[in-house]
């Protein structure tokens, strides 16, 4: 099962974000790191609570949202169990948006104080034609060889494997 | 380039409709969708009143905004240490990072930031002290990491203009500054390059392109034909070759521009645009643009309606096609980048104390280094040398055309207005006739001003000029002056000689001098003629009609 990436990116189908409304919410309330494995948060046996309440509700992933995940990123996702897995994943995440961040800049990089290094203009590189082209499984004449241009996913219909597990 | 440019100068002024006839006897594709003649077009996309079309037709409001990609000039690419250059063995000139091989990651090169701030300043943008690099993301064989690490929420560069000129009617007479407003200016990478093998049903994948530096110059749509798109293009490729930042050469894919086209009628919303690929010259732009704009008002006019697709310019057959593999709205998940910090830009004021000077760039600096642009130094010409606005622009659209100019006139006593019609008539009408560059003309500046100093000394008149310079361009490495002697054009210089003739030509012309001496001039042009002829058109004519006029008159 791969990886998906999550994050407010992925909002499809899911609405809106939501409002804090409840004033008794912590402001500021350090979210727990991520389990080491990751494939544990979406485990439906282990739950980290959200300082003593539940979870936000899990969301529905619709099948065309589905079908889009699986165009843009070409994960797979299965079967219903897998989905539900997804589903989970985003509900774990949806934790984020408890915190209240009124006022506060949107941090998109830990090394936003890091200095950017700045190269200087020289060739350093390169030349190394052989080494990169054993990684190749095809070649013709030191081209890297790939079919005729993207392949598209068949559409949801006649896809085979789409959700192959489930109902 | 000087028909492309004599095409793209020709401006618009009037109304677009659908200018062909349908009927009978249409032509197969021919050079275009319309003759010139029958094409009016309205150019006040920015909501200028534009006037109702004569024939009850309702006018349509062409908008076209185009993004431009410019490959950044430096040694290596922008995230990595290999070289860029312009055909070498494939896949000789990437790195493992260039690559995307797991474990490398990007080093951001110093030189392509510096290009994108002297063209932001050069475009009048504001240059962001922070900006941020993002990933967006899809597939395709020649971007191996399946993403293009680019600037898409905070660019490098913001809100700037780029003013150029179009010529009214075809005379270039009239020229008239227009702008287009820059968008944003943003860094990014360049794809690998796909060579498609369709007899074997394949792709033939080179990354030598991949990761070169990219500036990716956005527009917004304030132009409304390919003749103002193409003038603005020019203007830009100008720029960015004299700032060095891009040697903007289209044949060698170091400029591609993407044209996006739409029409509505004036008051209405902007209509459905579709999005022009696969322009490999400032010509072929103008073109697609036009086609697309007809294209569009004839299926609009027919009932049809307008995809928002990507089409592929065809320029064997002068039209725009749909192109197969972009199907829909692509969804890119633009993500941060997140190996890169934001990257953060100085001025004179904001300059750390204690920095490595090699880790910091410094905005002022550049602006104070920033070399006279296209329209300053055009500025410079009309005023030191007396020329027309008209001249600068041709001087300076044909690579080193101005420093010959500058070069003869600096060797030469003839005046630099009168120096102006030998260039641009004479030297450059040559070149375009045997597809020269200014740098490949046989005839060098030094014998140009040369000749130019015999026919200002009067040593020779102007038709033998014309005749020297003609005997000049085979370039046997012959001087003007050995080429009159050879052909013995010089004037004749000796007075007495010259009056022996005149009184010759008198003496036998009884008829037409009674005809002067009673008030008929014209007559006496017969006369300078036949000393002409005898002087085997050596004689200067002026001097020539003096001498009769005083003899005459005796």
């Amino acid at each position: 099962m791969r990886a998906v990436l999550l994050g407010p990116w992925l909002r499809a189908g899911t609405g809106p974000r939501p409002h804090p409304a409840t004033p008794h919410r912590a402001p500021h309330r350090a979210l727990r790191a991520a389990p080491t494995a990751p494939n544990t948060a979406c485990d439906s046996q282990q739950r980290l609570p959200a300082a003593g309440r539940d979870l936000p509700a899990l969301k529905k992933v619709s099948v065309e949202v589905l079908d889009h995940l699986e165009q843009l990123a070409l994960v797979d996702f299965r079967d219903s169990e897998g989905v539900e897995r997804l589903q989970k994943a985003i509900q774990f995440a949806d934790q984020l948006h408890e915190v209240n961040t009124d006022g506060v800049e949107p941090m998109d990089s830990v090394l936003e104080d890091r200095c950017l290094y700045l190269r200087e203009d020289d060739v350093t590189e390169g030349n190394c034609t052989k080494e990169l082209l054993e990684n190749a499984r095809e070649k013709v004449e030191e081209y890297f060889v790939a079919p005729p241009g993207n392949i598209p996913l068949p559409k949801l219909e006649e896809r085979e494997t789409f959700l192959q597990g489930s109902k | 380039m000087a028909a492309a440019v004599a095409m793209a100068a020709r401006g618009c002024g009037g109304v677009w409709r659908r200018a062909r006839q349908r009927g009978a006897g249409q032509p197969g594709p021919g050079p275009g969708p319309f003759p010139r003649g029958q094409r009016a077009v309205a150019c006040n996309a920015r909501g200028g009143a534009v006037p109702a079309g004569k024939s009850g037709l309702v006018p349509w409001v062409p908008v076209v905004g185009l993004e431009i990609h410019a490959q950044i000039s430096s040694n290596s690419k922008l995230f990595s240490g290999s070289q860029v250059q312009f055909a070498a063995p494939p896949n000789s000139l990437v790195s493992f990072f260039d690559a995307s091989l797991p474990g490398t990651l990007p080093v951001l090169n110093r030189r392509c930031v510096e290009a994108a701030v002297m063209t932001g300043l050069a475009l009048n943008c504001s240059i962001n002290k922070k900006s941020l690099f993002d990933r967006k993301h899809y597939f395709y064989a020649d971007l191996p990491a399946g993403y293009q690490i680019t600037q898409q929420r905070v660019p490098i560069a913001v809100n700037g203009s780029l003013s150029y000129s179009l010529c009214i009617d075809n005379k270039m007479s009239q020229m008239v500054t227009k702008t287009v407003r820059i968008k944003q200016i943003q860094l990014e990478q360049d794809s690998g390059k796909s060579l498609h093998d369709d007899t074997r049903s394949q792709t033939l994948v080179d990354l030598n392109r991949a990761g070169v530096g990219l500036m990716e110059v956005v527009m917004e749509p304030d132009m409304c034909c390919g003749e103002e798109a193409a003038a603005a293009v020019r203007e830009l490729q100008l720029i960015l070759q004299t700032l060095g930042s891009s040697q903007a050469v289209m044949a060698e894919g170091q400029l591609r521009v993407d044209a996006n086209v739409s029409v509505h009628h004036p008051g209405e919303p902007y209509g459905v645009r579709t999005e022009v690929k696969n322009i490999n010259s400032i010509r072929f732009l103008a073109k697609a643009i036009d086609y697309e704009i007809q294209r569009q008002i004839e299926e609009l006019e027919n009932g049809g309606t307008i995809l928002n697709e990507t089409r592929a310019f065809d320029s064997k057959l002068g039209c725009t096609v749909p192109m197969r593999d972009k199907e829909g709205k692509q969804d890119y998940r633009f993500m941060p980048e997140p190996n890169l910090p934001p990257l953060i830009l100085y001025d004179a004021k904001s300059l750390p104390a204690n920095m490595n000077h090699q880790q910091v760039i410094n905005i002022d600096w550049i602006h104070e280094r920033l070399p006279d642009l296209p329209s300053v130094k055009r500025k410079k010409l009309v005023e030191q040398y007396g020329i027309l606005p008209e001249h600068s622009f041709t001087l300076l659209n044909e690579d080193g055309l101005a420093e010959f100019f500058e070069s003869v006139v600096k060797q030469t006593q003839m005046k630099p207005k009168k120096v102006i019609g030998w260039i641009l008539k004479d030297l450059l009408s040559y070149l375009k006739q045997h597809s020269l560059t200014v740098k490949e003309s046989p005839v060098s500046s030094f014998l140009l001003a040369d000749l130019l100093n015999l026919l200002e000394k009067k040593e020779i008149s102007s038709p033998a000029a014309k005749q020297v310079f003609m005997e000049l361009w085979k370039g046997e490495g012959k001087t003007p002056l050995e080429i009159v002697k050879e052909q013995k054009l010089g004037l004749l210089q000796d007075q007495k000689e010259l009056e022996q003739i005149c009184q010759a030509v008198i003496d036998g012309q009884e008829n037409e001098v009674m005809a002067i001496k009673a008030g008929n001039q014209k007559v006496l042009n017969k006369l300078i003629g036949l000393v002409q002829k005898k002087t085997e058109g050596r004689s200067n004519p002026v001097l020539v009609k003096q001498l009769l006029e005083k003899k005459l008159s005796e």
